[in-house]
């Protein structure tokens, strides 16, 4: 034990440059901690999109268990892609043009009380209150492949009922030659429509025949339940052989009309996204190849098959018509 | 005593903080956070970082310029290469994990997809400058030539701009954002050509 007042020896003092360095070292290393964590924390804010302004705001109710009639004879038995995965994954531009925005920040979507106005040539136009709706057609599971134009792909089971059942009971007139759906506007509600990213409201439209094909789906519900908001929550569209831009989300108008009604990627970008938009690997995007597809929670990709694989059913629909011109 | 360098801390802080995005992509790949589509996920992001340290190799000299700061100058080098490492890892994530070694595929999107066209020459001009970025390429070459080669440095970061700009789908934003920066660095570099210029013929 060092006895108060004894100065330590010569020897132990330690030489007045290396006292010095101690100090340097210490400053040093706390500024090289310090570059290395703004560099490092500046690279991960911009990686992560700048969006820490951005309010998440997550669905509160959670999707609740439909009942089921009929398991549909058309579905596909392919390992169906997770539910996490269709919940959060997908484009939904009302909320965001990332596709993990939409999981982020549909909770602002008031999915009840909602109504459907099914009008145009049609003899009994109506506005349909959603519940009323679901109690007119039993429930059917499908799953289809859902293949997207940005060349991923999911297997959905999906909940609903063929839109051919509603349009029949609303008797569309013989000037009825297509159909043209709405997705609801209420930027309050989709803030993603405060930026006139697309022109708003999303707009979307089948021929006729088309519509009333069995497989083109109207769906309230996913994996047994209902829609997710982010998934287009209360009703959407589902028209498994075309691209997903296809299947028009929250949908609060249905018109039958006589002429090729406007859809909103083809006014948005009319050499890149058609009308008709159905799956063609022999017809690529003019920015990427759509002759394969990854599907999601796959490694290697696949190929992509002519009306995503739905061809026999539905190829006869295009009979004589130029595909590439159509696309 | 010998004079310690200035800033020993810079570098070695840089080099940390440049492997971050590195780290956080592989940590998040392995406990699968990356999403749904991951591979997409960090083929993005690798090429989002590769871009955004070209840019900041091309603000050094800018830096100087406006405020007179020369300790951007001396990270120049490895901000570049940094650049060019992140632009190999976006690349091999697209040839080997998005692409599967197909290379008829590659080349089928490279010749017939103008963004991938310009995503590749942007990298295709990056393999010169970092060959030629050692202080003995820069004495072989001798300083005029190799300043004349690295000026590729601009051209490829405006193609890596027009590259993120082509690929988005419709929120262009982001290139956007990166596309004025560049251009404010470029405006700054002719601002101080066309002062060199000027007091050159004043005399």
């Amino acid at each position: 034990m060092t006895k108060l007042g004894t100065p330590p020896p010569a020897s132990d003092v330690t030489p007045e440059p290396l006292y010095l360095r101690r100090r340097e070292f210490v400053r040093n290393a706390a500024l090289f901690t310090a570059t290395s964590a703004g560099a490092g924390g500046s690279l991960l804010w911009l990686m992560s999109g700048r969006r820490a302004g951005k309010k998440s705001s997550r669905s509160k109710g959670n999707p609740v268990d439909l009942p089921v009639a009929r398991q549909g004879t058309e579905s596909t038995n392919e390992s169906r892609t997770p539910y996490r995965d269709v919940t959060t994954y997908n484009n939904f531009y009302e909320f965001g043009t990332d596709k993990s925005d939409p999981a982020e920040l549909a909770g602002t979507l008031r999915p009840r009380p909602w109504t459907v106005r099914v009008d145009g040539e049609v003899q009994k136009p109506q506005v349909i209150d959603l519940d009323q709706l679901l109690g007119w057609f039993p429930l059917e599971e499908r799953v289809y492949r859902m293949r997207c134009v940005e060349a991923w792909s999911m297997v959905i089971p999906w909940l609903g009922f063929p839109l051919g059942d509603l349009l029949r009971r609303v008797e569309p007139t013989s000037r009825a030659k297509y159909v043209a759906f709405t997705t609801l506007f209420d930027p309050e509600q989709m803030p993603g429509q405060q930026r006139r990213v697309l022109d708003w409201p999303y707009v979307e439209g089948l021929r006729i025949d088309e519509a009333m094909h069995p497989l083109t789906l109207l769906a309230v519900g996913l994996y047994g339940k209902t829609l997710p908001n982010q998934n287009g929550a209360p009703l959407r569209l589902v028209v498994p052989w075309k691209y997903g831009f296809k299947g028009i989300k929250s949908i609060v108008g249905i018109r039958l009309v006589e002429a090729q009604p406007p859809t909103t990627w083809n006014l948005a970008a009319p050499h890149e996204y058609g009308f008709y938009a159905n799956v063609n690997p022999a017809v690529d995007h003019p920015r990427w190849s759509q002759a394969t597809e990854r599907r999601i929670g796959e490694l290697r990709r696949r190929p992509t098959l002519p009306f995503n694989g739905y061809a026999e059913q539905v190829a006869g629909l295009y009979a004589g018509m130029d595909l590439r011109e159509f696309f | 005593m010998r004079r310690a360098r200035p800033l020993p801390w810079l570098k070695p802080g840089v080099v940390v903080g440049a492997l971050v995005p590195l780290g956080a992509i592989l940590l998040r790949a392995w406990r699968g956070e990356l999403g749904a589509n991951p591979i997409a996920q960090a083929l993005n992001q690798l090429g989002l970082v590769a871009l955004v340290f070209l840019v900041a190799a091309l603000a050094c000299t800018p830096l100087k310029t406006l405020f007179g700061w020369t300790w951007p100058i001396r990270l120049r080098r490895m901000l570049g290469l940094f650049g060019f490492f992140y632009g190999l890892l976006h690349v091999s994530t697209y040839t080997v994990l998005d692409q599967g070694l197909d290379w008829r595929a590659v080349w089928a999107d490279v010749t017939k997809r103008k963004f991938i066209y310009v995503g590749a020459s942007t990298f295709v001009l990056l393999v010169p400058l970092a060959v030629t970025s050692t202080s003995g390429a820069l004495k072989r070459l001798g300083y005029a030539r190799w300043k004349r080669l690295h000026r590729l440095a601009y051209v490829a970061t405006v193609l890596g701009v027009i590259h993120f700009l082509w690929r988005v789908k419709r929120d262009v934003r982001e290139p956007i954002v990166y596309g004025t920066v560049l251009a404010v660095l470029l405006l700054v570099r002719l601002g101080t050509y066309l002062r060199v210029r000027l007091a050159a013929s004043a005399n």
